[in-house]
């Protein structure tokens, strides 16, 4: 198992960064190109949510990433430290598609975006966790790697 | 990359159209810059918009509010917001999300400037 952590302050220019490095990463761990843009845009949205979160809830500390690579599996880990945010989310997460389902009105700029990333999360990775604590919330994803061996 | 945006205007079969051209990424970063714009062409009176995303490498759920409030604020005006995309990564997230029934997407600046309601 190896992985790769990084931690931003939460700043929005800063999760294109964490895509690139996901990305790269994740090519490197063996996970088919096709799936790339996916992973791409589904750690984008969890990371664009966890800074979303701190910077709504006034918390300073840093988002946190973990990439891990496994045998099988390459997994991402997007970490916020809002307590009990991912409550809310975890029953939003319960319910893809909700959201799109509603009328082009009910949707705002800012309303909802939150719903609508776990939305789109939802939509894309077939294995995604979201749990909440005491410190804060998690989104875990994880997507499978190729058998063949990886070059290192 | 970051964000580029133009516009011109354009005659079209209905009458004018606003075509709003955008390149490169539009993220949580980017986005606002973009409401921006469609909230100032908004403003202007511009409320038959065609945005055009042949350019667009990447796409998120926050270009995807941005999108969805321009639509809001032209259909105020009894206007019209076009998409133009051909790209199969793009137009999977407008699908996932429910949104390809929002939006009437295009396969053509050419087309979407013509169509009529």
């Amino acid at each position: 198992m190896a992985i790769v952590e990084l931690r931003f302050s939460a700043q929005p220019e800063h999760v294109r960064t964490a895509r690139l490095v996901a990305a790269a990463v994740a090519r490197r761990a063996g996970v088919d190109e096709a799936v790339l843009d996916e992973v791409r845009l589904a750690v984008g949205e969890a990371c664009s949510r966890a800074v979303g979160l701190h910077r709504s809830n006034d918390v300073t500390t840093p988002i946190r990433v973990v990439l891990t690579e496994e045998e099988k599996t390459f997994s991402i880990e997007v970490g916020d430290e809002v307590p009990g945010a991912g409550v809310a989310a975890a029953d939003a997460a319960g319910v893809p598609g909700a959201r799109a389902a509603a009328p082009a009105e009910e949707f705002d700029d800012a309303d909802g975006e939150d719903e609508m990333g776990l939305a789109v999360i939802r939509g894309l990775v077939d294995d995604v966790e979201v749990s909440a604590g005491e410190d804060g919330g998690t989104i875990r994803m994880s997507w499978p790697v190729s058998s063949a061996d990886v070059l290192s | 990359m970051d964000l580029s945006l133009s516009t011109r205007n354009v005659s079209g079969a209905g009458g004018d159209r606003t075509v709003v051209e955008v390149g490169g990424e539009i993220d949580v970063y980017t986005a606002p810059k973009l409401r921006e714009q469609l909230v100032e062409l908004v403003n202007d009176g511009s409320y038959h918009l065609v945005v055009d995303m042949e350019g667009v490498d990447f796409l998120d759920s926050t270009g995807l509010g941005v999108l969805v409030g321009g639509l809001k604020r032209v259909r105020a005006h009894e206007g019209s917001l076009r998409l133009v995309c051909n790209q199969e990564r793009i137009l999977k997230i407008f699908r996932i999300t429910g949104l390809t029934k929002v939006f009437p997407i295009h396969t053509s600046v050419d087309e979407a400037v013509n169509a009529v309601d």
